[in-house]
């Protein structure tokens, strides 16, 4: 059991140890290890089905591990789940408040249950309804909102209460790129005011956001780190591959047994060839010129997208932290 | 203080929530006047105008006589005359009739003759009050004008109808009503309260926040118990207006007794929707318990005269202990205590259901 001047002093938000969840035969989450630092974004990445929302479930007490620990805010969450209740804030991944009520409703039904004092509360929804842009739709049924709009509520309903943690589950998942990009803003005030936020996502320019990253593949984690330096520590080189039939050079180089993985963007392939192969760029372009196909290559620096790549299109092998 | 508020805020809500569903709305007004206008017109016990044939073989002047004054009971109409028992034996296959009359040639003679029967009655028995109804009819007496009027033989024993003197089934059927109504708004209310909660995903919201299972289950059943009150306001009200169905009693006592009824149902409500997982099945587990409600409450039929088996599955309904209130103090002015019994048990089986419900109610998702 950790008490709460050990996590301060660790600065971490959330420590899990071995955190594993079953659904009968099913490893929805398999021994994750999980540091998430204080007043940072810390995100998710994964497909469907990686175990993201168990995670964040099991974190707030939602479900029960079926082993494994997790602290949260200096305490054990298993016992503690009322304690930490009024402590955190939850956007599920639907939108979960009520469709018959309008904005302003809903925002004082989270009030009364989360006890907000009588006196500050006017103001703090004034407050809210200025900040996430809900002004105009004070009195409109939630349910009747753009997906945009009823995000924002949403985000809105989760803060009311001033949480020092957000666990937010594939918060953007419904919204057009605008939208999406005026709810980080929001999300970096947060964090700048020293909330710590917890997200899940499948959009790699949103996981390029976090300030720390841990990328889930089939429950399991496979990267853990700060984005750039995930990036620069992939175990790859990454060759980017100009060619006038880009589909006849991509069948060529999927054949080759160095190369990891051949991914089509527009125009250009991008290639991945593990670290150790020597001169990856004259194994590619040589393959090629052998092959008679016309095209320019050169090495490129990683994205998150060949991040993902290396470590999820793997035998498992390759898990690396920053 | 803090749960007083966050119980209140969860009334509010419902409230709201209710005042925006205008079907569940109308169907708070319409359920209870809609259901009265159909009982109260519809159930009638007292047997009348059944359908009835007549094959009039004898063709006398008696015979016609006779049949002239079954016609006036009211409890034949009799659509057509036929001249066989056979053609009898037709109407009653096809349905067309429920009771044919046959008159033999020898009429007369038989009239005379004591020892044997007049004339038959060929009746669909498949219905046992029919059969009664038929019964009653064979005891009708006949005779020749020129025979001395006779005295009617002499009653053993002589009924004296308390309470509902002028024997209309309405003054029977509005209490247990009462009952019926509120057993079908107030399960179905609740019974898909947390079941939809769950379905639109508030659920997963609501039980990360700190309001409690007692604060949501309390909270979620306070507006109801305000609806069925107006319930039985509206259900009595035109009982009064349509059917002169009094209410003897008290009329505070019948609520308190209306208040514990109204109380059990919601619990149960409660527990349904914590057993059911989608609001389809809320609905049939609803109806599942709302047939028997009806057939073994004693609303239809006398529930001495069932069999124990079955008394023993009535006595376990809340509505079966309601009806005995609510027929206590509206029609036999019976108080309060001298029924305790009855509003204990209903007592009883609240707090039994809602605690259950409470208990079985899940703040997690596994």
């Amino acid at each position: 059991m950790t008490n709460s001047t050990d996590t301060n002093r660790s600065g971490y938000a959330i420590t899990a140890r071995g955190l594993t969840r079953k659904f009968g035969d099913l490893v929805a989450v398999s021994n994750l290890d999980l540091d998430v630092p204080r007043a940072r974004i810390y995100g998710f990445l994964g497909p469907n089905g990686s175990g993201k929302s168990t995670t964040i479930r099991m974190l707030c007490g939602l479900l029960t591990p079926t082993s494994g620990s997790a602290t949260v805010l200096g305490m054990d969450v298993s016992g503690n789940t009322e304690r930490l209740k009024p402590r955190i804030g939850y956007m599920t991944q639907k939108f979960s408040l009520y469709g018959d009520l309008t904005v302003c409703e809903n925002l004082e039904f989270v009030a009364d249950v989360y006890s907000y004092p009588r006196s500050g509360r006017n103001a703090r929804m004034a407050e809210l309804l200025e900040n996430y842009d809900l002004e105009d739709q004070a009195k409109q049924l939630a349910g009747t909102m753009s997906g945009g709009q009823r995000q924002r509520l949403a985000l809105a309903s989760a803060v009311l209460h001033r949480p020092e943690l957000l666990l937010l589950d594939e918060p953007t998942s419904a919204v057009d790129p605008r939208s999406r990009r005026d709810f980080w803003a929001k999300l970096f005030e947060l964090s700048d005011a020293g909330t710590t936020i917890l997200v899940s996502t499948h959009y790699m320019d949103e996981a390029e956001r976090c300030h720390r990253l841990a990328i889930l593949d089939r429950g399991v984690k496979v990267a853990d780190g700060a984005p750039a330096d995930l990036q620069e520590n992939t175990g790859m080189a990454i060759i980017e591959v100009l060619a006038e039939s880009p589909s006849r050079a991509q069948s060529l180089l999927s054949e080759l047994p160095e190369v990891r993985s051949v991914t089509q963007l527009g125009v250009r392939l991008r290639v991945l060839v593990p670290s150790r192969v020597d001169a990856p760029l004259d194994l590619v372009s040589g393959a090629l010129r052998d092959a008679g196909v016309a095209a320019d290559s050169s090495i490129v620096p990683a994205s998150l997208e060949d991040v993902f790549v290396a470590v999820t299109q793997d035998d498992g092998s390759s898990e690396r932290a920053a | 203080m803090n749960a007083l508020i966050r119980l209140l805020a969860v009334v509010r809500k419902e409230l709201r929530q209710l005042r925006r569903d205008r079907l569940t709305f109308a169907m708070i007004v319409g359920i209870p006047i809609g259901q009265i206008l159909l009982f109260g017109y519809a159930i009638n016990l007292d047997v009348r105008n059944l359908a009835a044939a007549v094959s009039d073989q004898a063709d006398t002047h008696l015979s016609r006589q006779f049949v002239a004054e079954l016609g006036q009971t009211q409890v034949l109409r009799i659509r057509e005359h036929v001249t066989t028992p056979e053609q009898l034996e037709d109407l009653l296959r096809a349905g067309r009739i429920s009771i044919g009359v046959h008159i033999p040639y020898d009429f007369d003679r038989r009239v005379i003759d004591a020892d044997r029967p007049a004339a038959h009655l060929l009746v669909d028995g498949a219905d046992p009050t029919i059969l009664g109804v038929a019964n009653q009819l064979a005891n009708m007496p006949v005779a020749f004008d020129t025979w001395p009027v006779l005295t009617p033989p002499r009653r053993t024993l002589e009924v004296r109808p308390y309470y509902n003197p002028e024997r209309r089934t309405a003054v029977n059927i509005v209490p247990g009503l009462i009952g019926v109504i509120l057993t079908l708004t107030m399960m179905l209310f609740t019974a898909v309260a947390i079941v939809r909660e769950r379905e639109r995903g508030n659920l997963e919201f609501l039980i990360n926040t700190p309001v409690s299972t007692t604060q949501l289950m309390v909270g979620k059943v306070i507006p109801y118990v305000v609806i069925g009150l107006i319930q039985l306001a509206l259900i009595t009200g035109a009982g009064k207006l349509l059917f002169d169905v009094p209410i003897r009693g008290s009329i505070l006592q019948l609520y308190v007794a209306a208040f514990a009824f109204i109380a059990a149902n919601l619990a149960l409500g409660l527990f349904i929707s914590t057993v059911a997982k989608t609001q389809f099945q809320a609905m049939q587990v609803t109806f599942f318990i709302l047939l028997p409600s009806i057939l073994l409450s004693g609303f239809v039929f006398p529930f001495d005269g069932m069999p124990v088996f079955a008394q023993y599955l009535g006595e376990l309904l809340p509505i079966t202990h309601f009806i005995r209130l609510t027929r206590g103090i509206m029609l036999r002015e019976a108080s309060l205590p001298e029924i305790s019994s009855e509003l204990l048990l209903l007592v009883v089986f609240t707090v039994v259901a809602m605690t259950a419900a409470i208990l079985r109610f899940s703040r997690r998702l596994d």
